[in-house]
């Protein structure tokens, strides 16, 4: 690790406000931001409650990596295009880059930490592993995140169709044929 | 920046007359990306997505009025029979994640002569229902573009829905792209036929400084086709309505292609649009 990341992250650290973990969520009361400008913000990840003070800029990708220490959701290019920082959102797949935390106020999370029920792993990633879906690995927390949205949307009825509906999903390494067939195995 | 967050319509409407300059956002889609790369820094954000009272589609009459906050998602899923141009264009939008936050009516608050909505709307006739504290404005969408990124709503207004006559004939839309998820139009076309009105409907995505009909190709075409016979598409009337297509636009060169490319490739995408619009009238005899 480089010390830019080093303190990149210290900096993101520092800056927040410790997130309190909570057993129930509880909606925040609407209007007008407070003086600080920092909005308040809660919802459940993988179950768990978060209760969060957020500057209205930053993203659900940002909050979940530095505030939240869920790094497993990852960040590709920031704008939308690689579908690397995946999530859903009450059940959703939605872009954590282009959402803001702000606006998830009440709102149901899942990220790639919340799949697996324990040590056992979700049938998506076992099949990603038995399947060869990966090389660098740095795409696959989002794709398994679509795999496993397009597995419950019913959109994995044919080659064909997997590729279109996992198409907002890059792999740079080019792993593809295997992507479809992981998702063909956890289809079965 | 300050984050605003009205529960209800008409508190949107207030925060709105009391923060002209805040940026509405719904699914984000658009306004994130010059956010993350710090493109424009809103002086507030007024957040939309709480206001249950946008998601809702409903038909009235011969019109489905889609709320601003209806997804590219549910319209392809519950609208894709009334409105399928429209339908189509969404299937095209970004990818399946961005579909499941992205609507029209961001599409439209955005006005990038390049959003994916606007040449259906176009060829549909649609009308923008805007409305601020002091009332609601029906803007038809013919009047709604008025520049690059700019559109007709006054500071205060906001978008509650659009207005989209149902489809009474096939309806077509096509585009070109590098890819097929995550493509921002080298420019698109839409076709719509209005069999009752002899009349044709069209619009020209990412190729002028707005969308914009080709009204001339419209009129030239209305006139050509055997409405009552049915009978093959004249291939010399297909190529010309292209031609005309193309005349309609004003395009520029730039990173996503050259102005000569989209002339030719408007050309081509409204030839085939028509023909395969007209594949299904023809198709469907006398109805």
């Amino acid at each position: 690790m480089t010390s830019g990341d080093l303190s990149r992250r210290r900096f993101f650290a520092q800056a927040a406000v410790a997130s309190v973990g909570m057993t129930v969520p509880m909606s925040v009361e609407p209007g007008a931001p407070e003086a600080d400008g920092l909005v308040e913000v809660a919802f459940t990840v993988n179950g768990k409650g978060e209760r969060l003070r957020v500057d209205p800029r930053i993203t659900l990708l940002d909050a979940l990596r530095e505030r939240l220490e869920l790094t497993g959701t990852k960040k590709g290019c920031d704008r939308g295009q690689c579908g690397a920082c995946t999530v859903h959102v009450d059940g959703r797949r939605v872009l954590s880059c282009l959402t803001l935390v702000a606006t998830m106020d009440g709102k149901r999370l899942t990220t790639i930490e919340g799949l697996a029920k324990g040590d056992r792993l979700h049938p998506v990633q076992q099949a990603f592993i038995d399947c060869d879906g990966f090389q660098c690995g740095f795409c696959t927390p989002g794709q398994i995140m679509s795999a496993v949205a397009v597995l419950r949307e019913g959109h994995a009825k044919s080659d064909e169709e997997i590729r279109e509906a996992m198409s907002g999903n890059i792999c740079r390494c080019g792993a593809y044929p295997n992507i479809v067939e992981a998702v063909k195995q956890a289809r079965s | 920046m300050d984050f605003l967050r009205p529960l209800t319509w008409d508190e949107a409407l207030a925060y709105k007359a009391g923060r002209p300059e805040a940026t509405p956002i719904q699914g984000g889609t658009d306004v994130m990306v010059e956010i993350n790369l710090d493109k424009g820094r809103p002086a507030a954000l007024l957040d939309l997505n709480p206001i249950s009272e946008l998601t809702g589609w409903s038909a009235e009459g011969r019109t489905v009025r889609v709320g601003a906050g209806v997804t590219y998602s549910r319209l392809i899923g519950e609208l894709g029979s009334l409105l399928p141009g429209l339908a189509q264009a969404a299937r095209t939008v970004g990818s399946p994640q961005i579909r499941n936050r992205g609507t029209v009516a961001g599409n439209l608050g955005a006005a990038s002569p390049a959003g994916d909505s606007h040449p259906p709307l176009l060829a549909s006739g649609a009308v923008v229902e805007a409305e601020s504290a002091r009332g609601r404005r029906m803007i038809p969408i013919g009047e709604f573009y008025t520049g690059v990124k700019r559109n007709a709503l006054a500071p205060d207004e906001l978008i509650r829905a659009v207005h989209v006559p149902a489809a009474t004939g096939p309806q077509y839309f096509s585009k070109i792209g590098t890819r097929n998820a995550m493509v921002i139009a080298v420019c698109s076309f839409a076709i719509a036929l209005h069999p009752g009105e002899r009349r044709i409907g069209t619009g020209i995505g990412s190729a002028a400084p707005t969308p914009r009909r080709a009204v001339a190709a419209e009129e030239f075409l209305a006139g050509e086709l055997d409405w009552d016979g049915r009978s093959a598409l004249d291939p010399g009337v297909a190529r010309r309505f292209g031609e005309l297509v193309a005349e309609a636009a004003s395009p520029i060169d730039d990173v996503r292609g050259r102005a000569d490319y989209r002339l030719h490739s408007l050309s081509v995408m409204a030839r085939r649009a028509l023909g395969w619009a007209w594949k299904d009238y023809a198709g469907r005899g006398s109805a």
